[in-house]
């Protein structure tokens, strides 16, 4: 018996922060002390509060250490793992009271409104170990679908659950998985879309690195629901960690019967295979997605056929997300009662985002559907560092759009953020303060569909450039009022004309940020002026001669010997020679720099 | 595996040796005091043979921990047994065999060994 677990984050914001070598330290550090037989050191995957990382918790006491380093972990064994004396100066600031007894790590402000399913195994097993996963009721379901539910009984559940894609389209699972059971019975697929895009998103990531198995079980669910025996899990290349465990996880499943002939003496078959991406975000699209499994370039190809009657190889197929998989084994064991009990009328369950950008507690939350965006931001992110004021946030990525301060508390549910002119996408939420332009930002996701435009279609690959051309004009304040207007003709052009989602969702974050921020564009385009001091070609830096001293500190600083003046006596700064790169301002003592 | 019912035993059979990940408020605590006193005193082994016999023995539901210092360094190792809705137990003088009756005859029966509380053995 292991006395005491140590779970260190083994996900990729951890080890990118140094957790492997603080598991290695840790490890002969245990074993310098005599107690490898009694501590076990278990690597998890993502705790979602990222930006603690490394974490470290330790087991019995519930110990939440947070920004470990490895010089750390001889004091952490010597004084808690011997002594029993736990070390307050690491423990995360809320998990501990004034008289420094831990308190529960649930009742912190960035735990308490989240509602784990999709990511409840994260951080609490060892996503490299199945019998972990099979502790917490793991192909439980699995075993119950095959000895007591039809398939029209497993379909029928999950439709009364009420879950809907977690990719961002938000179609409702059950009716996929109906439509391809539906098909005559033959060859058919289960496919998983692991090929994560959307800049600033990373919770399919997690939750494969988290708790792989949770995904192949519900894919194995979903076999036999619509009576496929094979599936294929597409996943970039450029989440290792991921592949790696999801192929350990595939190995261990295989080893102990629970994928392969003949799943738990039932007769069912199914077996999975990883396919790797090379990266193009198009490949997040379903049709492109498996034009790539089947060896062909990626590129999309018009609908219907839908895939769930002519997908993969040309036979039913379907195709859901990770993070929609992996709510499917607790349905399935908890019931869709259960599931229907979170979310609002239209938008059951929770979703999981990626909180990133001007933001306290970057990392991963989950929470119910309805969670209004200010809880979101001033409850769980913590608010915006700096005592900056909350602008925008950004949800569905390139695909989406930005939510203004006055819909703050809207409930956050599909058909809300559509009509707000925002997606749910895959539930990357970039948070902005006031320092950021909304043109630039938009002109920053359109750089990024330009980029991974297959090409295919005309509206899409020669119609984002433009765009693109246009935003670049309107930052350098070369853009007339009829840019905009034809800027504006041509965004709803491509969105009715595009082939596939990518590039019929592209002009979303311009139409957004037009629709809430208009008055940004047209300061751009009249006064040649960046409200918020972003797009250099239209800032001058000024030096307010009653406010400088002459301490000469900013002409030092300037590259480009752009700032004169005589020490004590008010400088001046030479907008020709000017390169805008602000190292003056922060240099100056006194605030006289002011970019205008 | 070949059954659900396999499926089943294996979850249960893991599902002890997890189980220290949960809240661990309805367990009955065993504290060994592990300060320089403690250790100095022999409170290591102790710890170890408690460890060892909670897990020979299989009991869920029993935390092994470990404390300071609490002030009575003359009677190290102290253990103490924290039974819930029971009031706290402190043996004295601990070694390893006495580790393995106190397990026996107190977390498994419910008597603790009188002869080795600090009430007893004065």
């Amino acid at each position: 018996m292991y006395r005491s677990h140590v779970l260190i984050c083994g996900g990729t914001g951890c080890t990118s922060s140094g957790s492997e070598r603080i598991i290695e330290a840790m490890e002969k550090e245990l074993a310098a002390n005599g107690l490898e037989n009694e501590v076990k050191v278990v690597k998890t995957g993502c705790f979602g509060f990222c930006t603690l990382g490394p974490i470290m918790v330790v087991y019995p006491e519930g110990a939440f250490y947070s920004m470990v380093k490895v010089e750390d972990v001889p004091e952490i064994v010597s004084e808690h793992l011997l002594k029993g004396r736990i070390v307050t100066r690491l423990l995360y600031k809320e998990t501990v009271d004034e008289e420094g007894k831990i308190t529960s790590l649930d009742e912190t402000d960035f735990y308490k409104k989240q509602k784990r399913v999709a990511l409840r195994n994260c951080g609490v097993i060892n996503p490299e170990d199945i019998k972990e996963y099979i502790a917490y009721d793991g192909y439980q379901a699995l075993g119950k679908v095959l000895t007591e539910m039809t398939p029209e009984d497993v379909i029928q559940t999950i439709k009364d659950s009420g879950l809907r894609g977690r990719g961002g389209g938000g179609f409702p699972t059950g009716m996929k998985w109906q439509f391809a059971a539906a098909q005559p019975k033959g060859q058919k697929y289960v496919c998983c879309n692991a090929d994560e895009g959307d800049p600033g998103a990373f919770m399919d990531r997690s939750v494969l690195e988290g708790d792989p198995h949770a995904v192949l079980e519900a894919m194995a669910i979903a076999g036999y629901a619509i009576g496929a025996d094979r599936g294929y899990i597409y996943i970039r290349a450029e989440y290792p960690i991921a592949v790696k465990r999801l192929q350990v996880a595939i190995d261990q499943a295989k080893e102990y019967g629970l994928l392969g002939d003949d799943i738990l003496g039932t007769g069912f078959n199914f077996s999975i295979e990883l396919r790797l991406g090379a990266g193009a975000f198009v490949c997040g699209e379903e049709t492109a997605l498996m034009t790539s499994i089947e060896g062909h370039r990626g590129e999309p190809r018009p609908r219907p056929p839908f895939p769930a009657v002519k997908g993969l190889f040309g036979k039913p197929t379907i195709l859901n997300n990770v993070e929609t998989y992996a709510n499917i084994p607790q349905i399935i064991n908890k019931g869709a009662d259960w599931f229907r009990s979170f979310g609002t009328e239209k938008s059951k369950g929770t979703k999981v985002f990626a909180l990133g950008g001007k933001i306290h507690n970057t990392g991963l939350v989950e929470v119910p559907m309805g969670t209004t965006l200010r809880e979101i931001i001033e409850e769980i992110g913590g608010g915006i560092p700096g005592g900056k004021k909350f602008k925008a946030a950004q949800t569905g990525g390139p695909s989406g759009g930005c939510i203004p301060a006055e819909h703050l508390d809207i409930p956050i549910d599909y058909d809300n953020l559509t009509a707000i002119g925002s997606m749910m996408g895959s539930g990357g939420m970039i948070v902005m303060d006031e320092d950021t332009c909304m043109v630039d930002i938009a002109k920053f996701f359109l750089e990024f569909t330009v980029d991974e435009s297959c090409g295919k279609c005309t509206p899409c690959r020669v119609g984002t450039k433009r765009m693109y051309e246009m935003l670049e004009k309107i930052t350098e304040g070369q853009a007339t009022m009829e840019d905009l207007d034809k800027l504006e003709h041509l965004c709803h052009y491509i969105k009715e004309n595009s082939l596939c989602g990518l590039g019929q969702t592209a002009p979303n974050p311009v139409l957004s940020t037009l629709h809430f921020f208009r008055g940004e564009y047209e300061a751009h385009i009249r006064d040649k002026r960046c409200p918020a001091g972003v797009c250099k070609n239209l800032l001058t830096y000024v030096i307010d001669q009653k406010k400088c001293k002459g301490c000469t500190l900013c002409a030092r600083a300037c590259p480009v010997n752009a700032i004169t003046g005589k020490v004590k006596e008010p400088h001046s700064i030479d907008p020709a020679k000017c390169l805008k790169c602000g190292a003056c301002i922060e240099k100056c003592r006194f605030g006289a720099i002011e970019k205008r | 595996m070949k059954s659900l019912a396999e499926l089943a035993a294996l979850r249960d059979q893991m599902q002890e040796k997890i189980g220290i990940r949960h809240e661990d408020t309805g367990n009955t605590r065993i504290v060994v005091g592990m300060a320089t006193c403690g250790i100095a005193a022999g409170a290591r082994p102790v710890l170890q043979a408690f460890t060892d016999e909670v897990a020979k023995r299989r009991l869920t539901n029993v935390t092994v921990a470990q404390t300071g210092c609490i002030g009575i360094c003359q009677y190290e190792p102290v253990v103490e047994v924290m039974a819930p809705g029971k009031e706290k137990v402190t043996y004295i003088k601990m070694t390893p065999e006495r580790a393995a009756r106190v397990v026996n005859d107190h977390i498994v029966n419910g008597s603790p060994v009188v002869e080795y509380t600090i009430g007893g053995m004065k």
